[in-house]
């Protein structure tokens, strides 16, 4: 039964989207003002769906299959020669030690066409689709995560902007440069003040008199290429006229910055724990004159653009650690299936098979996750950015694990530069940070959600005040629960998919329920949203390897079984792990718990660190 | 300016380790990465440098084998080659398909489409048989340059650097003529991925050796195709008298 009250789930909305959003790298929740103007459109994401209970399959089932024969010849017969750099020209240890890539190999990486992998041909590029990138960017994935921040700083964030919001102008002018002319682009939107919290950057721009240029004003870190780039998608404060109100208010623009405009300086490059052969440094504007044509996009949606940019070159992520992981795990298993100790090989030790195991599911997820994404995004969808968050935090942490247990498997020889992997888990280690946090993102998973389903229960709550015309739509609403999604698996896999679907049906219960219970408050629940992430995570991971592995079986795939096998383990795990974050949140032990956790946390930040008496010091 | 004929096999790839059949009449191909062959990537850098120095006109690359080898043929389309020939046999009777019956296949296609210049890979590396090109050039009739470590077109024809036992050969010949190309006369460029692409437009002409009137019928039959023998475990010996002892009573010294 639906339990609707009165108060609060109003409010509740306003204030969501009223809320200064959390962060950098997370797309601005819709505000009501914006929904109303579109053209009422369904939402399709799966996951945003669930957290109103709400089974919308279509993204999911069947496992999406979107490249014609011809582009699945293209993407295969382009893989050979793309690792074949990477074995052959690329040395990624070496370029981890000098902390730069060798100028001969850069130059063979734009010769290959591996700079430009999305730019259409008429502009020099290999016209790839996100599918077709995704996996390249495994490749890339597997061999050299830095050099892959360089191609990715480039492509996937630095003039990704220009490919999605770029005039006809501006792509004939830039284009054919970032794709043949060895000209390096860059995303520069953090600053020393402005990290997570995007929408607080300091760059200023003043538009001049006559309305012919801007002069920028600011200074951004920890930019990607920032030392390299001749080109670079710059965010700044702009002064902005409200056309409703006449009110002067700052607000965010883009812009295309030229280093050859002038009062464009970098700073040297900087000393980081991995993924040293890129090149990361600081960039100060200095009244930096660019001409009006270079705003990027419209004036003061400079923050929907950044956040679309980074939505967008998300999925490549998943893709790419996918990759590592691959890679980890075939380290790993040669081990395994070599060392011999206390008489017999390591691979017949359960604990060895259960690491190996362990790290093929999460591989197997991660891969599902991400080519789901690339391809519902190559079919047009526009609702991928909460499964496009969901993979990013997923993949990163599942190649973070993934690289250590390999490490472990190998022992010692882990532990050893030569082996390959240490350097791959200082590489790692920034991707849980960078594009967005994985905490940040697990807050705009849980708050999207929420505002979603907050939403919908304000329609339900409309309809309940006048019952009789609005019938239809509460018999519907009453008997909507109860996921089932056997029709959507192979016989195999009944018994996952109705684990997952009964934490499908819980999940959207308890959603309602701590709405329910805090109304906008909740907001202020980061345990609670991130309980809630965490559940939508393993959620996202079910269905995904289970609509991929019943799609391996229908087409009798030889490898179908396996993949079976992985998608069971991992819907045994996840759904008792779903179910447990799920009561959480609402479990009065739990909150004590996390009181708990905050009163100490207090004491923590009241004493500047650790404040308890050592078991050796005076009384 | 001269017409490049280069012939390219589709080969088991280097780095794999190769598997024989449980049946021991062959080795396992099915789900095995192959590639082009190296010596052949040398022979079809060797043409597109030519072109790039206007020497050649036209590079046709060919390849003798089942459906697959097209793959070869893109690569070296993708290369810089013009445009490819595929001349097919089945994967049965590709198996028995020996090096005279690839260069009678050579040589009619060397004089249908008037080439000037064959350019082959020395051996290849699957079956390391190092005969093709000198038979090509004797069915042609025309002089041949082997082991090629230097080409350069001379008035007269071509200055040959050959790699010989011990040293380097400088020969002569006139054109037209069949070379073989040995691992340093070049270093082979990478494929770009746009290349690559482009490579896909490129004309690619299906024929079989019956339409060039060469009989493949096979003449040999494989007996049985072994592993090489494992490596016998050795023994450590405790000092230089007991090594001298038992070389001597191995017969060795």
């Amino acid at each position: 039964m639906l339990r609707i009250n009165n108060f609060g789930t109003r409010k509740l909305i306003k204030d969501v989207c009223k809320q200064r959003y959390y962060s950098a790298a997370v797309p601005k929740p819709k505000t009501e003002h914006e929904t109303k103007k579109e053209p009422k459109r369904e939402n399709e994401s799966f996951m945003a769906n669930i957290f109103r209970g709400n089974l919308v399959s279509k993204q999911v089932f069947p496992y999406p299959d979107v490249l014609t024969e011809e582009q699945k010849e293209i993407t295969n017969s382009l893989v050979d020669p793309f690792e074949r750099f990477f074995t052959e020209v690329n040395d990624a240890a070496k370029s981890d030690a000098n902390s730069k890539t060798d100028d001969s190999t850069l130059k063979s990486l734009w010769e290959l066409g591996g700079m430009a992998i999305q730019v259409p041909n008429d502009y020099g590029g290999l016209g790839m689709n996100n599918t077709q990138y995704g996996r390249l960017c495994q490749i890339v994935g597997a061999n050299d995560l830095g050099l892959g921040i360089t191609l990715g700083a480039h492509q996937s964030i630095g003039f990704k902007g220009i490919l999605l919001y770029g005039t006809q102008a501006q792509k004939d002018k830039y284009l054919p440069k970032v794709s043949t002319e060895e000209v390096y682009a860059a995303f520069a939107l953090t600053e020393p003040s402005s990290g997570s919290d995007a929408n607080s950057i300091r760059c200023r721009a003043v538009k001049s008199a006559d309305n012919k240029y801007y002069v920028l004003n600011g200074s951004k870190i920890w930019i990607s290429n920032g030392g390299i780039a001749e080109i670079m998608t710059v965010f700044a404060q702009t002064e902005q006229i409200d056309k409703k109100t006449g009110e002067k208010k700052d607000k965010v623009t883009a812009f295309i910055v030229e280093r050859s405009f002038g009062g464009v300086t970098s700073g040297p490059p900087e000393k980081k724990m991995g993924i040293k052969s890129s090149n990361t440094a600081e960039v100060y504007f200095e009244d930096v004159k660019i001409p009006i044509e270079n705003v990027l996009g419209e004036e003061g949606e400079g923050f929907k653009v950044a956040m679309n940019i980074l939505n967008n070159g998300r999925f490549g992520m998943g893709a790419t650690l996918s990759g590592t992981m691959k890679k980890c795990i075939e380290i790993a298993t040669a081990h395994a299936n070599n060392r011999v100790q206390f008489g017999q090989k390591l691979k017949a030790y359960a604990s060895i098979q259960a690491k190996l195991a362990q790290m093929n599911i999460l591989q197997y997820a991660t891969e599902s996750m991400a080519f789901a994404i690339s391809q519902n995004m190559d079919a047009g969808s526009q609702d991928y950015h909460l499964e496009a968050a969901i993979s990013k935090v997923y993949a990163s942490e599942c190649a973070w694990y993934v690289c250590d247990e390999a490490i472990q498997i190998l022992g010692g020889m882990g532990f050893m530069r030569d082996t390959g992997l240490e350097r791959v888990m200082r590489d790692l280690r920034i991707f849980r940070i960078f594009e967005g946090t994985n905490d940040i993102l697990r807050l705009f998973v849980a708050l999207s959600g929420v505002q979603y389903a907050g939403n919908h229960l304000k329609e339900l709550q409309r309809a309940f005040k006048n019952p009789s015309a609005n019938l239809g739509f509460i018999f519907k609403e009453a008997s909507r629960r109860g996921t089932d999604l056997s029709a959507h698996v192979v016989p195999e896999l009944m018994e996952s998919a109705k684990k997952t679907a009964a934490c499908i049906d819980l999940f959207g219960r308890t959603t309602e329920e701590v709405l329910l219970k805090h109304n906008k408050n909740i907001i202020h629940e980061q345990l609670i949203l991130n309980n809630l992430a965490d559940a939508a995570i393993d959620i996202y991971a079910m269905v995904v390897t289970q609509s991929r592995s019943s799609r391996a079986s229908k087409l009798n795939l030889p490898t179908a079984q396996h993949e079976i096998n992985l998608t069971k383990a991992l819907a045994t795990q996840a759904s008792d792990r779903v179910m447990d974050n799920l009561k959480k949140t609402t479990s009065g032990q739990q909150q004590g718990q996390n009181k708990l956790l905050s009163v100490i946390a207090q004491e923590i930040c009241n004493q500047d660190g650790v404040h308890t008496t050592g078991p050796l010091d005076q009384q | 300016m001269a017409r490049v004929l280069v012939g390219v096999k589709r080969v088991i790839d280097y780095a794999v380790k190769v598997r024989v059949k449980p049946e021991k009449n062959g080795v396992v191909t099915q789900g095995v990465k192959h590639s082009m062959n190296p010596f052949d990537e040398i022979a079809v850098e060797e043409a597109v440098k030519l072109k790039e120095k206007k020497l050649a006109s036209e590079i046709i690359a060919v390849s003798v084998g089942p459906t697959q080898s097209q793959e070869v043929i893109r690569t070296a389309l993708a290369m810089g080659a013009d445009r490819g020939v595929h001349v097919e046999v089945s994967a049965a009777e590709y198996e028995l398909l020996q090096p005279l019956h690839v260069s009678k296949i050579l040589a009619k296609l060397a004089l249908d489409e008037k080439a000037d210049l064959v350019i082959l890979g020395k051996q290849a590396i699957d079956d390391d048989a190092n005969q093709t090109a000198q038979m090509t050039a004797a069915v042609l009739d025309w002089p041949q340059g082997t082991f090629c470590n230097k080409v350069e077109k001379t008035d007269a024809g071509l200055t040959i650097v050959r790699e010989i036992d011990g040293g380097l050969e400088t020969i002569k010949t006139k054109m037209p003529a069949v070379l073989s190309a040995d691992l340093r006369l070049n270093t082979p460029r990478y494929a770009t991925l746009p290349n690559i692409m482009k490579a896909k437009k490129k004309p690619l002409k299906k024929m079989t050796p019956k339409d060039l009137g060469v009989d493949t019928t096979p003449r040999i039959e494989v007996v049985s195709v072994e592993d090489p023998p494992v490596r016998q475990a050795g023994a450590t010996v405790a000092d230089v008298d007991a090594l001298v002892a038992k070389l001597k009573e191995g017969g060795h010294i």
